[in-house]
């Protein structure tokens, strides 16, 4: 009894002083378990094949890219629906305006960017000017992008060309570059939040906008900034999706559920959906989850509805890891 | 309009301000549900100048209106539940196996149906209240569970079809009714369950309970309120509403795995152009009611209009995002 509150403290005392979020603890667990299982009921290779380690992270990039968006936006008491049909019309219009030619990258790129920009802008305008709820403006938001696509494009358009695909396959060394690019998002991300006027701004209308407002931080303008990011971070999977994807589709988003489980891994990560509180670290290993999850059903073979309820299991518990010792009430 | 009439009437400016400020105090779903309406109803003149039609209309729009109820009880606690949509899939397809055709076995699918209700929001609002997981997390957890777990049971695919007696509550009419001609089943529902919701919600402890949780929790759990019961029971009531409702939607919608998804989304679009804040602290059963017929009734004006289904998504959008602006931007001025 003594020995385990002692232990206790010593993990409170070293979390504290490194500020890893509680969440890694987690993923430990979880990587150790599903690990253990694989070893007994399968042929152990999550252990042991570091392919299969490098897989885990490749296949959270993607989600991991748009988390750090949501996660700023999160911060800022607000919330982005709208994120999975922002990826789908990026991959389309990119793949669209590409059609396999090097030449047209430049000009692709500059449109989806610009396009998420102004999907934030759209978002931010329409939650601060209108002062339309986040959850119900991102949500109308994404069902005039999702009318949108559908209005022009039904399946696979374009193709990207070879080049591109350098984003999804290519490797510097032995590291995937995908890896690489999930690495600097979440440090841009951690720079804005951290080192920025900007991310302290930010914390700040989160945590109570009114004393924000009264202390002189323009909130409007942050709230926007935030939301404008987001899209963009929203984009930027997008375009490393359809690179992996070589031709975009329009169900890319939807289908991968980016818009939940942005916000699930960023609240697993420790980010208040309240605002005001959280850090894309945390983020990072939410994500980071849901990829050993995927890579352990794989391993184990689990049915692919028991999945569904394992991963709902999880991330609940995942959460309740550490709101359970909080004082505070939920809701 | 309003204001011509008014300098007409109006001989002393008394009057004037107080016939402007009753219409001020209108909550905005009522004007917005009669524009809305009445512009459906210069489209479709037999479709919706007339009883016939008119109950043609209020068939899908009743379960939507169950469904926004139950989940108005969680937003007005300053929840969320993401798990209504999935509950309707699991009714909807759980029953098309477990039915197994057989009329006789309605009734005691419709029980167990409510049991698991009753297990979901329990299971819910114990983990909100005790491992203190932020609802929106703890539904859509429940969300996905609630899914895999109809899908498993099925293996995959729905397994039969749904049985005439239990889609009745969705799907028939009583006929020959004097004055409206016919009434549908899921109407009537609606009015029972609506009355039962406004009883609850408005004139009981638990209601005010739920409201005063919803505008300040430390407060209420300072001065008495049982914090975890209320939510325990608040999300029941809202998981319960959700099978009643997914028995109606199946009911009219038949057998389909898709068929509840979305749904918590358009009952929470629903709740909030019925001016439920999302927050908490606020809620009124029958300007929800009236919100989740506004929503139908947008639906169905962009199908009146013959647009092709993906500009219905995107003008629905629109729309959706104007009568909030507009309710939101009315009750921030009267402040």
């Amino acid at each position: 009894m003594t020995t385990t509150t002692a232990s206790e403290n010593w993990f409170k005392r070293m979390t504290k002083s490194n500020k890893v979020p509680p969440v890694y603890f987690f993923l430990v667990v979880i990587f150790l378990v599903t690990g253990i299982l694989d070893q007994i009921l399968s042929d152990g290779q999550m252990f042991t094949n570091p392919a299969i380690m490098l897989n885990i992270i490749v296949r959270s990039v993607a989600l991991g890219i748009v988390a750090v968006g949501q996660t700023l936006v999160l911060i800022g008491a607000s919330i982005d629906l709208s994120v999975a049909y922002t990826i789908s019309i990026t991959a389309v219009m990119s793949s669209y305006i590409m059609q396999g030619d090097p030449a047209k990258v430049p000009f692709a790129l500059v449109g989806v960017v610009v396009i998420g920009i102004v999907i934030g802008l759209t978002n931010g305008l329409i939650i601060t000017k209108l002062k339309v709820n986040p959850f119900i403006a991102t949500l109308g938001v994404s069902l005039i992008i999702k009318g949108i696509i559908n209005a022009t494009f039904s399946n696979y358009t374009g193709s990207v060309p070879q080049t591109f695909e350098f984003f999804g396959y290519g490797t510097i060394g032995p590291i995937p570059v995908s890896i690489l690019i999930l690495l600097l998002i979440v440090t841009i991300g951690w720079f804005i939040l951290a080192r920025t006027k900007f991310g302290a701004h930010l914390y700040g209308v989160g945590g109570n906008s009114e004393v924000a407002r009264l202390s002189g931080v323009r909130t409007d303008r942050v709230l926007i900034g935030a939301h404008v990011l987001c899209s963009v971070s929203a984009v930027l999977s997008g375009i490393f999706l359809v690179s992996l994807m070589r031709s975009g589709a329009p169900w890319v988003g939807p289908n991968g559920v980016y818009d939940l489980n942005s916000i699930a891994t960023a609240v697993i990560g420790g980010t208040a959906l309240s605002g005001g509180k959280g850090g894309v670290w945390g983020t990072l290993a939410g994500v980071l989850i849901f990829g050993v999850l995927a890579t352990a059903f794989n391993q184990l073979g689990v049915n692919p509805y028991m999945k569904n309820i394992l991963q709902g299991v999880i991330i609940v518990l995942a959460v309740a890891s550490y709101t359970v010792r909080s004082k505070k009430e939920a809701l | 309009m309003t204001a011509s009439t008014i300098t007409s009437e109006s001989t002393s400016p008394n009057f004037f301000r107080k016939a402007w400020a009753w219409i001020r105090k209108v909550p905005p779903v009522y004007p917005i549900f009669l524009v809305i309406f009445i512009s459906l109803g210069f489209l479709n003149p037999t479709g919706y100048q007339t009883m016939n039609g008119i109950m043609t209309y209020l068939r899908p729009a009743s379960p939507l209106a169950v469904l926004a109820i139950g989940e108005m009880f969680v937003l007005a606690l300053g929840g969320f539940d993401l798990s209504i949509g999935a509950i309707v899939t699991f009714c909807v397809i759980a029953s098309s196996k477990f039915l197994a055709n057989n009329p006789a076995n309605a009734l005691p699918d419709i029980m167990i149906l409510l049991v698991i209700g009753v297990i979901i929001g329990l299971a819910n609002g114990f983990v909100v209240s005790f491992l203190k997981v932020p609802s929106f997390i703890t539904t859509l957890g429940m969300m996905m569970i609630v899914r895999g777990a109809a899908l498993y049971y099925v293996g995959g695919a729905p397994k039969g079809y749904l049985t005439d007696n239990w889609r009745m509550f969705g799907r028939n009419y009583i006929m020959g009714v004097p004055f409206f001609t016919r009434i549908p089943y899921a109407f009537l529902v609606l009015i029972l369950l609506g009355t039962i919701a406004f009883i609850v919600f408005h004139r009981t402890n638990f209601g005010r309970q739920i409201l005063a949780i919803g505008d300040n929790m430390r407060a209420a759990g300072l001065s008495g309120v049982k914090l975890k019961l209320v939510r325990m029971m608040t999300f029941v009531f809202c998981s319960v509403f959700a099978v009643l409702g997914g028995i109606m939607v199946g009911g009219y919608g038949g057998v389909n795995v898709t068929i509840g998804e979305g749904m918590e989304l358009n009952a929470i679009a629903a709740c909030v152009i019925g001016g439920v804040m999302l927050g908490g602290g606020k809620g009124n059963v029958i300007q929800v009611i009236f919100g989740a017929f506004t929503l139908q009734a947008i639906v169905n004006l962009l199908n009146q209009l013959g647009l092709p289904k993906p500009y219905t998504d995107a003008v629905q959008g629109l729309i959706i995002i104007g009568v909030v602006a507009y309710s939101a931007l009315s009750t921030a001025k009267k402040r």
